[in-house]
């Protein structure tokens, strides 16, 4: 019950602080369209010869990206969160909250469900876009996507959180990040559809948890003939239901291994 | 016989080769002031973080309201406050919300949450600032709203490390008002640090602590009554003749710093006259002055304190900080 209260109020605050954050606000309306324009223009005459399964399917480039965008946006927003908590431990306000008598894991789960809501929220915004690249989204559609994105995010922001609680310094999470995060995204096919990849390409996105997110926020949003661009696993397509079980698997493991993390701390 | 609220029983606190404390052992008693006095490095914050659960300890036991620090976490967590010595606010949140947070925390109930934040800001004098984002807070108001938010849960020991770090004179003064105040008021204990040694004089016991141990416990008086009586200070050109006059005289060994020449007599004001009648050597100046804290550090430890050089060096760091955080805060 304490524990219920502690995870609300954490929540509650991260929120507060974006909200109180105009800059990242406005950063957060701005970015995604620019992300559109800059993918969308600069790379869709190249990626129109490799992307010809694009074409076939009904989609052009443009839209066959957006579902990338909007996976690279809540990845970007959910994994950067985990700086946070770095900037509370710089702050001392981190102290604050590791003396309080609440459970650690109650500290991981409110820290998660702050940034996965924030994700959520950024990727939502960016499905406004939707109409200008020409993909028409149903409520019901937004709706599972919204469930998507959010189970996408906690995944992704337990992994955060998980970094940032044995990384002390804000300049050592920023490097850890870049690292860990252009894999993530280019081993992702936000940006190709995966038929085309050599294999070895195709293995690594095939291992990338981040892969089956973005697969199916492309499902969801570019349905129904979107199947031919989907990932296959061991010969079998993915479902929606199927990708977002894998991703929900892997934020699991994250979240334990941060309650882990938290609660083994001097 | 009054209940100890704190034992603590040969504790140990290592930093890999380094033992930031040293088997210290004390006890203390509920709703005093207990002072932890000792020079930077000493060894008092990291007490404090196994006090409160942030540091397991090496070796040695501690209990806090009944409860072990180790074992007990929770338990112990529920019956303290804390004001760090580092800044530990949402600077991005204003009072208000800095201390619901600590009430959600801390599971204050729904039904006292308001009446008590009222309560703790108008305390401290910030409730009408109590909308305004902490950011905006001076250094003397966000310790106040820390200590505010330390005592919003009504623990049983409120901790307060180095309350008045940084901080100018008067609103030092200021805040140990309010401490006092609160002794007053309430049956709460105090465990407070400083290396100010003006400051210690507060409490009700000190404990010295050097180099990790405790080298004294006890009332401020029985402290300075370590001291043989009152200090007599002499300026002269020649010291070395004024030491060997003074041990010939009155068979006392004086020391000499860059003050003077300096020695302990039981009764000041009588022996001055006797001084002033039969010394041979040419003074410039005789002085008197009752025993200090620091003089009785001096005596226990061999080394002065120097928190003037200290306090102000460290005034000037803590400054820096908040402003290199306010600084950062705003692209945080
Ligand atoms: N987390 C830590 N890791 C390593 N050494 C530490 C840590 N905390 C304190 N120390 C060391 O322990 C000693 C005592 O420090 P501290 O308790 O902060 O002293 P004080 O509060 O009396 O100034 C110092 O030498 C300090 O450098
Ligand atoms: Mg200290």
């Amino acid at each position: 019950m304490s524990n219920l209260r502690a995870i609300y109020i954490i929540w509650y605050r991260d929120l507060l602080r974006f909200w109180r954050d105009k800059a990242r606000l406005f950063s957060s309306f701005v970015m995604p369209f620019l992300f559109l324009v800059i993918f969308g223009t600069g790379l869709s005459a190249s990626m129109l010869l490799l992307g010809r399964g694009t074409e076939e399917a009904g989609y052009n480039y443009i839209q066959f990206l957006f579902p990338g965008i909007v996976g690279m946006i809540v990845l970007f927003t959910a994994v950067m969160w985990g700086v946070s908590i770095v900037w509370d431990r710089e702050f001392g306000f981190l102290k604050e909250i590791l003396v309080a008598p609440i459970s650690r894991a109650a500290v991981a789960m409110g820290k998660t469900l702050g940034g996965a809501t924030i994700a959520t929220v950024q990727g939502t915004v960016m499905l406004v876009f939707a109409p200008f690249v020409g993909v028409s989204l149903s409520v019901s559609q937004v709706l599972l996507l919204i469930v998507l994105m959010f189970v996408f995010a906690c995944s992704i922001t337990a992994m955060g959180i998980l970094i940032a609680s044995r990384i002390k310094t804000m300049e050592a999470f920023q490097v850890v990040m870049q690292l860990l995060l252009f894999p993530l995204f280019f081993l992702s096919p936000a940006r190709f559809p995966v038929q085309n990849l050599p294999s070895w390409l195709g293995t690594l996105v095939r291992i990338n948890p981040v892969s089956y997110g973005i697969d199916s926020f492309r499902q969801s949003i570019l349905e129904p003939t979107s199947a031919n661009f989907g990932i296959n696993l061991f010969g079998h397509p993915m479902s929606i239901a199927e990708d977002i079980l894998l991703v929900a698997l892997f934020g699991l493991v994250m979240v334990l291994l941060a309650v882990w993390s938290f609660s083994t701390q001097e | 016989m009054k209940r100890h609220i704190i034992e603590v029983e040969n504790l140990v606190k290592r930093f890999g080769d380094l033992v930031a404390v040293d088997d210290i052992s004390f006890n203390v008693e509920e709703g005093e002031i207990f002072g932890f006095l000792g020079p930077n490095g000493a060894g008092k914050t990291t007490t404090i973080n196994v006090l409160c659960t942030l540091f397991k300890p090496t070796s040695g036991r501690a209990r806090l309201a009944g409860f072990d620090v180790v074992r007990q976490q929770n338990q112990v967590r529920r019956s303290i406050g804390l004001v760090f010595q580092d800044p530990s606010l949402d600077l991005r949140l204003n009072a208000l919300q800095n201390l619901n947070f600590h009430a959600y925390v801390y599971g204050v109930p729904r039904a006292v949450r308001k009446k008590r934040i009222e309560e703790v800001l108008r305390m401290v004098e910030l409730w009408d600032r109590r909308r305004e984002e902490v950011r905006n807070f001076s250094g003397g108001m966000r310790r106040r709203l820390e200590i505010a938010r330390g005592l919003l849960h009504y623990p049983k020991v409120l901790f307060l490390d180095e309350p008045t770090l940084g901080l100018d004179p008067q609103t030092r003064h200021h805040i140990w008002d309010y401490i006092l105040h609160l002794r007053k008021r309430e049956s709460i204990t105090i465990f407070l640090t400083t290396h100010y040694m003006d400051e210690a004089g507060v409490a009700d016991r000190i404990a010295i602590i050097d180099y990790g141990k405790i080298v004294a416990l006890d009332t401020p008086d029985a402290l300075k009554r370590m001291i043989g009586g009152d200090i007599i200070t002499l300026k002269t050109e020649n010291a070395e003749a004024a030491m060997a006059e003074i041990r010939h005289q009155f068979g006392i060994e004086a020391q000499k710093d860059s003050q003077g020449v300096f020695f302990e007599v039981p009764n000041g004001e009588e022996f001055i006259p006797l001084l002033v009648n039969n010394f041979k050597t040419d003074l410039h100046s005789i002085s008197m002055r009752r025993p200090t804290l620091d003089d009785v550090f001096l005596k226990l430890t061999g080394r002065e304190i120097r928190e003037e050089a200290g306090g102000e060096a460290a005034m000037r760091r803590q400054w820096a900080m908040y402003q290199a955080r306010d600084h950062r805060g705003r692209f945080g």
